[in-house]
């Protein structure tokens, strides 16, 4: 496996990076000449205008825009130095290796157990059932659902609120133990309370995966990221250390859009 | 004057009152009002519609009393006295006298219909003239009392609208009246029938043999289990043995496979599949498939194998709703919202694990709707079964042997000569409203299965 083989040489030492992505559906490109780091310690925030390409480009990083017919992706995108669409990577291990929430919490019409043990069972992680069982708890507890459903494993998990089912969606995620952590704006169909808990959530989890989340939500990027990317028109328009983006923004157009300006 | 022509007429008083009430409405003193509430025309319909309406109405009433009036004027007339007393043979004289009537040159078997045509004839003249007459003078009353109605702000457009809503509601009422008029009269034959035969006998009787029926104890040979399990077993059985994997499967494919150019492409033609007449199917079990099937049998060492076997019949039956489990699953699949598709691949799980653990758990409430729905046509269909099935009523494990279904048995009691009172042909009753309930059971289970389903993803 790749921690046995010699780093390759353009290894750069970060978790993921992307080198001059172009994503087209159909005849329409949608990101354009994007490039970026994503590193281990860090949650990493993508902001902009709606439609400016942020899901586009999140769902390049575990290939989920192989399901779109009409997608087609150009460019370098690499995991631990790995070019993740080179024909040798296997897509059900990256995308274990690089796990995904969505904006709408979409538990499978299944029990909140059998919905966290998906993954183990599809990647055949667990040798018995009390592994699973082991596996089932750890991730629930750190999806910090652990407590409120810990009597009821065997309800179904669309019973569950919403805040109640996204985490689930997180616990569902970790419990194949990836080590990136995409979420497609987690929050925006959640209560304050709700999100709350989730980022709350995020803080926990951070440091132990890469974290990228899309936010239309100017205040959770500021709180939960300390790297910020900011996107306009399938661009990367600036990317840093989100302390700077939000008081010292390089450039106009992430100060106008930062500060609501933007339209 | 002929039914045709008096419609004709009304509806051109209909136009002509159209035309009266719309150029009135033009000149309406408008009082200052820059718009009317009805537009002209508006005021025209509805003119129109009391026009032609009521003498419609009238007429279909007047087209259900008329035959009694002029039957009460021929019994009047003194040759009628003679008339025999029975009436199967009444009822031909009358018919033949009233054809007589209407036939000029035409030459009677019987004298007393000869001296019936001629009252005949003045009756019909006579009601048919006040009919028309009364029809007439409807049309003008109800059209004149419309016409009085309207004015500057008569609220024309409402009334049009409410009297097209109850005109809808009556086309819609039609259907659903017939199917009810068709259960009661199901019912009541088999009422008739369960008079002379009891409900035990015809539910759990396993002795099928309505050709020799014991007048003294008809239920002896009227024992309708044997088609029950031959119905169940061609059509909920092996038909379904055939169709629930295959549709299952092309819609799967159709739905998570298929490049959208041949599922453009190849959904038509499975959709064309389901509208072939079912008696092509028919020729195809019968000559094709039966004689292969008894082959088969008949090398595997089974020597008494039929070739009307149920193996045949369900088989055809099978391909024929293989389009329709394919529909009824492709779109319960495709209503399983993509987020759960999506959610299962980030898992880094598959396309067919996808299929297996996601999609089809998912939409299983659909897929056994559109299964019930299939079995309940299976066990409807008619064709294939009189073509391809046999008429010998047995109860049999073996695909092989011979097997019969209720719809052929219904076809087999009411063709061929029929005496509407025994116990044989009021059988075919029976059955039809078995067949009728259970195929409305499982159509009731199927919808209830999909509505639960559709309010999960709501
Ligand atoms: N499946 C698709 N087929 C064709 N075009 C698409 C598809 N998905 C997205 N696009 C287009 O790509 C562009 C970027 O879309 P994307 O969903 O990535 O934007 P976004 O930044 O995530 O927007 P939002 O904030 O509203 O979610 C848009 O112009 C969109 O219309
Ligand atoms: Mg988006």
């Amino acid at each position: 496996m790749t921690e046995t083989a010699p780093a390759p040489a353009n290894d750069t030492g970060h978790k993921m990076s992307a080198k001059n992505v172009n994503v087209f559906y159909g005849s329409t490109q949608a990101i354009r000449d994007v490039s970026i780091d994503i590193d281990m310690d860090h949650v990493t925030a993508f902001i902009g205008p709606s439609g400016c390409g942020k899901s586009t480009f999140l769902r390049t990083l575990n290939r989920m825009n192989d399901t779109v017919a009409s997608a087609r992706v150009e460019g370098d995108i690499r995991l631990d130095g790995e070019d993740i669409y080179s024909p040798s990577m296997d897509v059900v291990q990256l995308r274990a290796r690089v796990g995904m929430v969505f904006q709408k919490p979409n538990p499978f019409p299944k029990s909140i157990y059998e919905n966290v043990a998906y993954g183990p069972r599809i990647h055949g992680l667990a040798a018995s059932k009390a592994d699973m069982d082991g596996i089932v708890e750890r991730s629930l507890k750190r999806a910090g659902l652990w407590e409120e459903v810990k009597d009821r494993l065997s309800d179904s998990g669309t019973a569950l609120s919403g805040g109640q089912q996204q985490r689930l969606c997180i616990a569902r995620a970790i419990a194949v133990d990836p080590e990136v952590i995409l979420m497609d704006e987690p929050c925006s169909a959640l209560d304050p309370i709700a999100t709350a808990k989730i980022e709350e959530l995020i803080h926990e989890l951070r440091g132990r995966y890469a974290i990228v989340i899309v936010t239309h939500n100017m205040q959770q990027a500021a709180r939960v990221s300390q790297r910020t990317a900011f996107f306009h028109l399938g661009t990367l328009v600036e990317y840093g250390v989100t302390d700077d983006i939000f008081t010292n923004p390089r450039q106009e157009r992430t100060k106008d859009y930062i500060t609501g300006r933007y339209g | 004057m002929s039914p045709f022509a008096l419609l004709f007429l009304i509806a051109g008083l209909g136009l002509i009152a159209w035309l009266t009430a719309r150029a009135r409405a033009m000149r309406f003193d408008r009082g200052g009002a820059k718009r009317l509430h009805s537009l002209p025309s508006q005021h025209g319909w509805y003119v129109a519609m009391w026009t032609v309406l009521p003498a419609l109405l009238f007429l279909a009433v007047w087209g259900s009393v008329s035959p009694g009036l002029v039957r009460e004027a021929v019994m009047q007339h003194p040759a009628a006295k003679q008339l025999p007393a029975f009436d199967f043979e009444r009822e031909a004289l009358l018919g033949e006298a009233s054809r007589i009537a209407h036939t000029p040159g035409a030459k009677a078997f019987d004298p007393l219909a000869e001296q019936l045509a001629e009252p005949t004839r003045a009756a019909e003249k006579r009601y048919g003239w006040t009919g028309t007459a009364a029809a007439i003078l409807l049309a003008f009353a109800g059209g004149a009392f419309a016409f009085t109605r309207i004015r500057a702000g008569f609220r024309a457009r409402s009334r049009v609208e409410r009297a097209v809503m109850l005109i809808l509601l009556v086309a819609s009422l039609i259907a659903i009246l017939t199917t009810l008029g068709i259960f009661l009269s199901l019912l009541w034959e088999s009422l008739r029938f369960f008079g002379q035969v009891s409900v035990f006998d015809f539910l759990f009787g396993t002795h099928w043999s309505p050709q020799v029926i014991d007048p003294a104890d008809p239920g002896a040979s009227l024992g309708a289990v044997p088609l029950f399990w031959g119905t169940f077993f061609i059509g909920a059985v092996i038909a379904m043995i055939v169709a629930i994997p295959f549709g299952l499967m092309s819609a799967i494919y159709l739905t998570q496979y298929a490049a959208p150019r041949v599922r453009r492409w190849m959904k038509p033609i499975l959709e064309i599949l389901a509208g072939v007449p079912t008696v092509v199917y028919g020729y195809f079990a019968a000559l094709t498939v039966a004689p292969a099937v008894r082959d088969l049998a008949v090398s595997l060492g089974m020597t008494y194998a039929s070739s009307e076997s149920a193996l045949a019949a369900g088989l055809v039956m099978g391909v024929m709703i293989i389009p329709f489990v394919s529909s009824m699953a492709d779109d319960s699949i495709a209503a399983v919202p993509a987020a759960m598709r999506d959610g299962s691949l980030a898992m880094g799980a598959t396309t067919s694990e996808t299929i297996r653990r996601v999609l089809l758990p998912a939409a299983l409430p659909g897929v056994v709707a559109g299964v019930l729905l299939a079995v309940s046509r299976a066990i409807g269909e008619t064709m294939i079964v009189v073509m391809a099935a046999s008429g010998a009523a047995t109860i049999t494990l073996n695909p092989f042997e011979s097997a019969t279904t209720v719809t052929k048995q219904i076809v087999d009691l009411l063709t061929g000569e029929a005496e509407f009172d025994s116990p044989k042909t009021l059988a075919a009753f029976a059955l039809g409203l078995t067949l009728f309930v259970v195929t409305l059971l499982l159509n009731i289970v199927a919808l209830a299965v999909v509505k639960r389903y559709r309010e999960a993803y709501e």
